[in-house]
């Protein structure tokens, strides 16, 4: 059986907040029963304050799913929807002493469904693009999904490339067969029906072809794709600063939530790719912590 | 009361006679029994007798047909293997979608590596079909490997009339007995069967010893090579206390084959019947009329099987589920999806597998136990108002996205 934390364990068999919510005047609902995990949240709103004054769930799902979704209700009843926008997954999960790496999605779960319900009470639609793939390393939590998309982003060939952004592989070596079939799927879909398409298509601007600009044109250019990025890491509780450019290494600050987290490969290689559409031209973009000393 | 345990597929208890039996293994009679000194030959003699015990349990014709391996896993690779190294002309192998995973996963590695693999489909009640199954033995079959008992349900193949039509086709034929073995009687040298893998610790034997049957005259290549021992077909000095411990766990198992299909078998029923008749919208997974007689699979609507087991646990109840929260993966178990159990059922399936040690009070506990388990976890359940389902669950329930 999993390794459950006490929290988790104690929030599953005593569930706080379950059942239905008479009075709700917000509700999200998210999963389905085909993946064997669905949860609705209600939310009381009180119209004056913009506060949560009561919030209830039911879950279909594992020990971790009921524990998760008792967590949420607990840490949103009265907050203002401002501030329960901001509780991010990785605050159900610290709520609950952690979760094991397979069982993350539930609080990702508990956080879509909270935005779902505000979304909800506000007579807005809330639509996510949510993907969810099978996990592929355990080691460090990273499914199907994200690899392609990273690979796919990055054009990578080989395991340690994706190490090397994501982390997956990087561990005990258990999914290096997953992720080199990821590998050669989206090799074969580059490579196409043969005939049809051009037999050697660039993937990225070739960097002699891109005009050249300035130093100071350049950073400009950095500066906004990074301020265009900002608002998302800001919601999962972090932020990005541009400490140096070196040729075309571009040197970043990853803070808060961002930094130090399983996803900080990932992050960096989205900011990188928006990077090179922006400059047109193939920059790296590092971690500060990978700055020469002497620069 | 003490914890009850209902999942006898996963592993068992070791019987204490088998346990006495190996015990002298590690320190009095710790030889190699390749030695030719005192000290080996003891030993020597002892595997003799534990194999010659296996093969009564099995109903094989030589005692030589008996070759003592790791697990049932390793079992498994080393027939289909064999049988594709031994025929290098033939590049098919038949098998099911319902396999344990020894088989699925190396049947998928063997599709990766250019051999063609044709998995039988089930019906809903996890039966094949024989028509469709004889229409695919051809000359390009290097081997056919179905189960004789499946694990999650305790479904039975007919696999000595498929061993039958196999062998009128000159295609080999490998069963996983691994759930079988000890539960139901067989007589290998009645059938056509080439190869049969066993597992010790699923019939009260120690963990991590295993047997391959392989019929005489049948063509062979070893997985592992190295010296003599099993006379080369499996390299690696015997494991001795335990194939002594699988030896007597044998006798122990066949002596019991009667109590296994009568008093088991009516606690199963009683168990099933217990839970069905308290819980509404439940039902039993498999093929109810020709199956093992100590597994019985039920499957709860709209409840996730994962919390179930927890809230089991708690009560000192061990049982295993096939939803796909125990197994780490997205989809539940692919022996339901198989079948065609819907969502709504497959996530909250229960396997309850009894023993020779399940006692009648211990069935009794557990049926009081259940349906209070499955109330309360449909009570959280959106899916789920008062006393059934909510109409049209899908509807009722409007997700942002599924
Ligand atoms: C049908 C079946 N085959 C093979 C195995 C694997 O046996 P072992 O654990 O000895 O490798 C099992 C055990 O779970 C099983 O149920
Ligand atoms: S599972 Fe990926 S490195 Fe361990």
């Amino acid at each position: 059986m999993w390794e459950y934390s006490d929290k988790v364990r104690e929030h599953f068999f005593n569930p706080r907040n379950s059942g239905p919510l008479e009075a709700a005047n917000g509700i999200g609902d998210v999963g389905s029963i085909q993946c064997g995990d669905a949860l609705r949240l209600m939310l009381k709103v009180n119209p004056d304050t913009e506060t949560i004054e009561d919030a209830h769930f039911q879950t279909f799902g594992c020990g971790s799913a009921i524990a998760s979704s008792s967590a949420l209700t607990e840490i949103i009843k009265g907050m203002s929807l401002d501030d329960a926008l901001k509780v991010s997954n990785q605050n159900i999960a610290d709520y609950l002493d952690g979760l094991p790496p397979e069982k993350m999605h539930c609080s990702v779960m508990g956080r879509e469904a909270l935005q779902a319900a505000i979304a909800n009470y506000r007579g807005e639609k809330w639509s996510d693009d949510h993907e969810e793939g099978a996990l592929v390393c355990k080691c460090f939590a990273v499914d199907a999904v994200l690899i392609e998309d990273v690979v796919k982003a990055n054009n990578l060939n080989t395991v340690e490339e994706v190490t090397f952004y994501t982390k997956a592989g990087g561990g005990c070596a258990a999914c290096h067969e997953g992720i080199e079939e990821i590998l050669a799927k989206i090799k074969a879909e580059r490579a196409g029906p043969g005939e049809v398409s051009p037999p050697l298509k660039p993937l990225a601007p070739k960097p002699a072809a891109a005009p050249k600009l300035t130093l100071v044109q350049r950073i400009k250019k950095i500066e906004e794709v990074l301020e265009s990025i900002r608002p998302m890491l800001i919601r999962d509780h972090g932020d990005v600063d541009l400490v140096e450019v070196q040729g075309r290494n571009i040197y970043v600050n990853l803070k808060g939530a961002c930094s130090g987290c399983m996803m900080e490969a990932s992050t960096l290689g989205g900011i990188q790719q928006k990077l090179i559409e922006a400059l047109g031209e193939l920059v790296q973009v590092l971690p500060v912590s990978y700055m020469p000393a002497e620069a | 009361m003490e914890p009850i345990y209902l999942d006898n597929n996963a592993t068992t208890r070791v019987d204490p006679a088998a346990v006495e039996a190996m015990l002298p293994f590690f320190t009095e009679h710790f030889g190699n029994a390749s030695s030719i000194h005192a000290f080996g030959s003891k030993v020597g003699q002892a595997l003799k007798q534990a194999r010659q015990q296996v093969q009564t349990l099995l109903g094989a014709e030589h005692d030589s047909e008996i070759i003592f391996t790791s697990c049932g896993t390793e079992s498994d690779s080393t027939a289909i293997l064999s049988a594709l190294r031994a025929q290098p002309e033939r590049n098919t192998v038949i098998t099911t979608v319902v396999e344990h995973p020894a088989i699925l996963s190396l049947c998928d590695w063997l599709e990766k590596e250019g051999y063609i693999v044709h998995k039988l489909k089930v019906d809903k009640k996890g039966r094949l079909d024989l028509d469709l199954y004889k229409s695919l033995l051809h000359d390009g079959v290097a081997m056919v490997s179905a189960m004789w008992a499946n694990n999650e349900t305790g479904t039975l193949f007919p696999v000595e009339k498929m061993a039958e039509l196999a062998a009128a086709k000159g295609i080999m034929f490998h069963t996983d007995a691994v759930q079988a073995v000890g539960k139901i009687p067989m007589s290998l040298k009645d059938s056509k069967i080439d190869m049969l893998s066993l597992s010790g610790h699923k019939l009260h034997a120690p963990k991590g010893i295993g047997v391959l049957y392989l019929r005489r005259g049948c063509r062979f290549r070893p997985l592992l090579r190295g010296g003599h021992q099993e006379r080369g077909r499996r390299a690696g000095t015997e494991n001795s206390p335990s194939i002594i411990a699988l030896g007597r766990a044998a006798e122990l198992a066949l002596e019991h084959l009667d109590y296994e299909n009568t008093e088991i078998k009516r606690l199963r029923d009683k168990l099933e019947k217990g839970i069905l008749a308290q819980v509404t919208h439940a039902f039993v997974t498999g093929d109810i009329t020709n199956r093992l007689p100590n597994t019985c699979n039920i499957a709860f609507e709209y409840v996730e099987g994962e919390a179930i087991l927890l809230l089991l646990n708690k009560m000192g109840i061990a049982a295993s589920s096939g939803s796909a929260c125990t197994s780490g993966s997205l989809e539940p178990s692919h022996v339901m999806r198989a079948m065609g159990i819907p969502y709504t059922a497959a996530h909250g399936t229960i396997r309850f597998s009894l023993s020779r040690y399940t006692t009648e009070a211990e069935i009794n506990h557990v049926i009081e136990a259940v349906p209070p388990i499955i109330a309360q976890l449909r009570k959280l359940s959106p899916y789920w108002k008062e006393n059934g389902p909510v109409e049209n669950p899908e509807e009722a329930f409007a997700p942002a996205y599924a």
